[in-house]
């Protein structure tokens, strides 16, 4: 009789999700025809890092394959792929791994040249994609997190952290139509995952980002009109079950 | 190449390692440029102006208008003087992203296990920082063996962009080194490392601007001090 191992728990809610993956291998017209088949990213569902990747891959209509880890159970791709940190997102490109989310999408940039650029030509401009991506990745992620991981005076004070950050993002925007102008790119890739979490935040936090940075609504608004956005990020409503899940394994009411 | 007069200005300190990275990168590309030296423990308006985010060196100015960031610094000076000197980042998008991913692992991991062995308050706690020191700079010994594919440096033949990463700390380390009593670049555990240390130190791009060890020795205890 075959020996029965009990698998381990996922970090998933209960039902089942309808994976992205599904979405990506659909040939809608945004795909490139004849694309190299040899690209592979590792990836968790609810990432706001991975989905910065696979916003950039929609965006170039590149063509990959999406393998969703489990995150308590990594797999020897995953380990091999990024033996330093061990973490998702990782593009495999042939075999050759790329990791690092913002690496990830200049990677998947410089590659393809030819379409959508997602950094603008002039150098300056440039540098100032990479300062406010630089910024988001130092500020969000660590920030946002604190906001349903805290109580009490720490979550006030994280609180007015995020209020901060939102209005200097707020502040950098102005009244463009992305953050780099007229072309949706990197900084906007770096920061449009998060807003998926805002409901989370609010529920949470009883932050409300909108109210807190109303001239961010729009934008967030434009950047899900593309298909590349709305395909990539998850339903606000399945990130905060993860979060709920994910406080009761922490213990935090 | 000669600048305009004012065209290009670096607002730094001469600790800083981070401002060494700008000036190293400069320095390659042949770029003049005016040093404003920012007084220590005063934050000048020019700074605060330019860098209103971090109010922190160095930020370059060109044509006044400032980039802020070590190594996003650098990648800027690689290509807005595209034409002169070396390339300081490859040409190739994977090797890109290889130097790139390497310079986030020097700043995220080395920085912090070589800034804890300064810091810590007890042997345990050193100890500790050390063997973390130690373990990345043998995770950066294999990433040299890889990207330097058998000459002197992380970009081949000529200085490139993680050279600058973990170059410009070079001259702490060696502070840290004499404070601890240990070596940080040890030819036994990092060979190639070793070496590459000495060779980097002795680049005429940053031989002149990399600050000697004795000034930063006495920089770190008045810093103590305090």
């Amino acid at each position: 009789m075959p020996l029965r191992v009990k698998a381990p728990r996922p970090l998933l809610p209960t039902e089942p999700i309808s994976p992205p993956a599904t979405k990506h291998r659909e040939r809608s017209i945004w795909m490139a025809e004849g694309e190299n088949k040899g690209l592979v990213l590792l990836d968790f569902w609810v990432s706001p890092f991975g989905q910065r990747c696979r916003i950039a891959l929609a965006e170039k209509g590149v063509e990959y394959e999406y393998r969703e880890e489990n995150l308590r159970d990594k797999s020897p791709l995953l380990l091999k792929s990024n033996p330093v940190h061990k973490k998702i997102p990782v593009l495999i490109d042939h075999g050759r791994p790329v990791c690092e989310s913002l690496n990830i999408v200049q990677y998947i940039d410089e590659k393809w040249p030819d379409r959508a650029p997602l950094l603008p030509a002039d150098s300056y401009a440039r540098a100032q994609a990479r300062f406010w991506a630089d910024l988001v990745d130092k500020k969000m992620y660590e920030s946002g997190t604190k906001l349903w991981k805290l109580k009490g005076e720490a979550q006030e004070e994280a609180k007015k952290e995020f209020i901060e950050i939102l209005k200097l993002l707020e502040g950098e925007l102005g009244d463009k139509k992305y953050f780099g102008g007229d072309t949706f790119g990197l900084v906007d890739i770096a920061l449009v995952p998060f807003t998926a979490w805002f409901y989370s935040y609010e529920a949470c936090a009883n932050l409300s980002a909108e109210k807190e940075a109303p001239k961010l609504v729009p934008w967030v608004k434009r950047c899900r009109e593309r298909e590349s956005v709305s395909k990539s990020l998850p339903d606000p409503l399945k990130v905060y079950e993860f979060v709920c899940f994910l406080k009761k394994v922490y213990g935090i009411e | 190449m000669a600048a305009a007069a004012g065209e290009v200005r670096l607002i730094g300190g001469w600790p800083s390692p981070f401002v060494l990275r700008a000036r190293v990168a400069l320095n390659l590309k042949g770029v003049e440029y005016e040093f404003l030296q920012e007084k220590f423990g005063e934050k000048s308006e020019l700074l605060l102006r330019s860098n209103p985010v971090y109010k922190k060196v160095p930020v370059l100015l060109h044509h006044d208008k400032p980039v802020c960031e070590s190594m996003i610094i650098v990648e800027y000076v690689d290509a807005a003087w595209a034409k002169s000197g070396q390339a300081i980042l490859p040409a190739d998008p994977y090797e890109r992203a290889l130097h790139r991913f390497w310079a986030v692992y020097i700043d995220d991991k080395w920085f912090p296990s070589m800034f804890g062995i300064a810091k810590a308050q007890t042997e345990e706690a050193k100890a500790e920082s050390v063997e973390q020191a130690w373990a990345a700079l043998k995770l950066l010994e294999e990433a040299f063996e890889k990207l330097s594919k058998g000459k002197a440096f992380f970009g081949g033949g000529t200085i490139g962009y993680v050279d600058i990463a973990l170059g410009a700390y070079l001259g702490w380390a060696k502070v840290i080194e004499q404070m601890a009593g240990l070596k940080l670049f040890d030819e036994e555990k990092t060979p190639l490392l070793a070496v590459w240390a000495e060779r980097f130190c002795a680049h005429e791009a940053v031989k002149e601007v990399m600050p000697e060890t004795e000034k930063l020795m006495e920089f770190a205890k008045m810093l103590r001090g305090k």
